[in-house]
């Protein structure tokens, strides 16, 4: 589905922050990527959402070349893949109900959907009662549930999660962790990025470790296959 | 979807219009002061263009005929002169109008009055008082008077003298300072205008520089860029709209107590000019400051929306 082939990515300035990354992700794998601060995950994550584009190399969506896309065709791939951010990124002046139902008008759902849709995934991450609040007043787990609520709305394809538990607590962590199991037992490819090793046992089938910019192992936990790269 | 797209787009924009307060209070603010500065020199303009007529009305041509100048061919002259393209008014004072007036004037003075008695007929000769349309058409009104031409010469009996030369420094100045004056006027307005709009750009951008982060997300969560752009459009067009309801809110008062205090100081009457004016001066001022808006809507937006 996602294909890295010999990308690296070096910024203006002369750091590197990929080299010469060769991976693919299947449809439907949970995919955790581990490895420190600047490591390149979060980068690989950029390249996966045309935010920015590889030095060398080419990453391909369905065999098409992302970097290659018009920018009507980068909003529509992003409208089939869902994100969560460390840092939530949620719409400041919108409530939860807007949040959500803003990236469902993007998608160009009706207002019927809307109205069905918004309050049963608000359910499904435990947030009904907060529907009518601004992210400001949200505690951080339940800021990420709604930016996990907001990346599923629309059931993309592929969900990723940038260090979506950096600034959880341990209950918060462990509820983001089944949301994004179910999700992923939905049929939904899910990429997490991780620094946190407490983290890794408790997901992932497959668990790719970087290090400034490389891959370094590439391990099938369910088959307890492990390949060093 | 396109009336459901423009529904969500102006909800959207009215939504963010209401709970971003402290930007819409700054933008508005700033987009009022541009449409005060605006509706100030249009108003400055009408001022200025009352004094110049004022001053216009004030200066003319003289023409002073022999006492036995005959009137019918005085009348005669007045009505060729009135058609000319360059005269906007011919005004006929009679010998006998003009001996009054003289008498009139010098009421007190009992001298003056016995030696015009003592000449036993009338002195005066009839006068032409004629007004041109543009002060610099004086030059070409007198060229027909005193000229080689057909009605100089066959009135050039009667004419005793045309008071043009003595007046022609005075019109140059007149025309000096009208030429000025509405080259300052234009300079001011085209200075000032490009200063609030500046002004106004810069404070929008900076508005919109504060929501670079939610343009980001937007477009991460699949926003096309006009999906993006157009809330921040009904934005602008909102700061401009309550932009002109406060400059109005503002000139419509100013302007009454002007008209009452300052009607004869200014030449004109502010208000009932603002008020007779008012889909011109005030239609103009909105379309500026919806135009405004958008545009610095449009710009400011356009620069977060690569992402």
């Amino acid at each position: 589905m996602i294909k890295f082939a010999n990308v690296s990515k070096a910024y203006p300035n002369g750091a590197v922050a990929l080299e010469n990354v060769n991976l693919e992700i299947k449809k439907g794998e949970f995919v955790t990527i581990v490895g420190p601060s600047g490591a390149g995950k979060t980068t690989l994550n950029k390249l996966i959402l045309d935010e920015e584009e590889p030095t060398e190399g080419s990453v391909l969506f369905e065999n098409a070349d992302i970097a290659t896309f018009s920018r009507a065709q980068m909003t529509h791939l992003r409208r089939r893949i869902g994100t969560v951010f460390q840092e939530f990124r949620l719409l400041p002046n919108k409530t939860a109900y807007e949040n959500i139902a803003f990236a469902m008008e993007a998608s160009g759902k009706s207002d019927e959907e809307i109205v069905s849709d918004v309050p049963h995934v608000l359910q499904l991450v435990d947030l009904q009662d907060r529907m009518f609040h601004f992210p400001s007043q949200l505690s951080g787990g339940e800021k990420q549930r709604l930016a996990i609520a907001r990346a599923i709305i629309n059931q993309p394809e592929v969900l990723i999660a940038d260090e979506p538990t950096g600034n959880l607590d341990a209950r918060s962590t462990n509820e983001v962790i089944e949301i994004l199991k179910k999700i992923n037992d939905l049929g939904t490819t899910v990429i997490l990025t991780t620094h946190d090793p407490q983290l890794i046992k408790a997901v992932g089938q497959r668990i790719i470790t970087m290090e400034r910019g490389r891959v370094v192992a590439d391990e099938q936990k369910a088959h307890g296959k492990h390949n060093a790269v | 979807m396109f009336w459901v797209r423009l529904k969500r787009v102006i909800r959207s924009g009215w939504i963010n219009f209401r709970r971003n307060t402290m930007v819409s209070y700054a933008a508005i603010l700033v987009t009022t002061i541009t449409l005060i500065v605006v509706t100030t020199l249009f108003l400055f303009q009408a001022v200025l263009n009352a004094a110049i007529l004022n001053i216009q009305t004030k200066v003319d041509i003289a023409v002073y005929f022999t006492p036995t100048a005959p009137e019918d061919q005085i009348l005669s002259l007045e009505a060729t002169l009135q058609a000319l393209p360059e005269v906007a008014s011919v005004q006929y004072i009679s010998a006998d109008q003009q001996v009054l007036a003289f008498r009139d004037r010098h009421n007190n003075d009992y001298l003056t009055l016995q030696a015009l008695d003592e000449l036993g007929n009338n002195p005066f000769g009839g006068l032409l008082q004629i007004n041109a349309k543009d002060p610099t058409q004086y030059d070409a009104i007198a060229q027909t008077l005193e000229g080689d031409n057909t009605i100089a010469r066959s009135n050039s009996q009667i004419i005793e003298r045309i008071n043009y030369s003595q007046n022609k420094q005075v019109i140059d100045q007149l025309n000096n300072l009208i030429f000025n004056a509405r080259r300052i006027g234009l300079i001011m307005t085209l200075v000032l205008s490009l200063v609030s709009i500046i002004i106004m750009h810069t404070t929008l951008r900076l508005t919109i520089y504060m929501a670079r982060e939610e343009i980001g997300i937007m477009r991460l969560v699949g926003a096309s860029g006009a999906y993006v752009r157009a809330p921040f459009l009904v934005q602008g067009v909102l700061y401009g709209a309550f932009a002109w309801l406060l400059t109005n809110l503002l000139f419509l008062p100013l302007t009454y107590i002007a008209g009452l205090k300052m009607t004869d100081l200014l030449g004109i009457n502010l208000y009932s000019y603002y008020t007779s004016h008012f889909f011109s001066v005030s239609g103009l001022v909105l379309l500026i400051g919806l135009v405004l808006g958008v545009i610095s809507s449009l710009l400011a937006v356009r620069r977060y929306l690569n992402v």
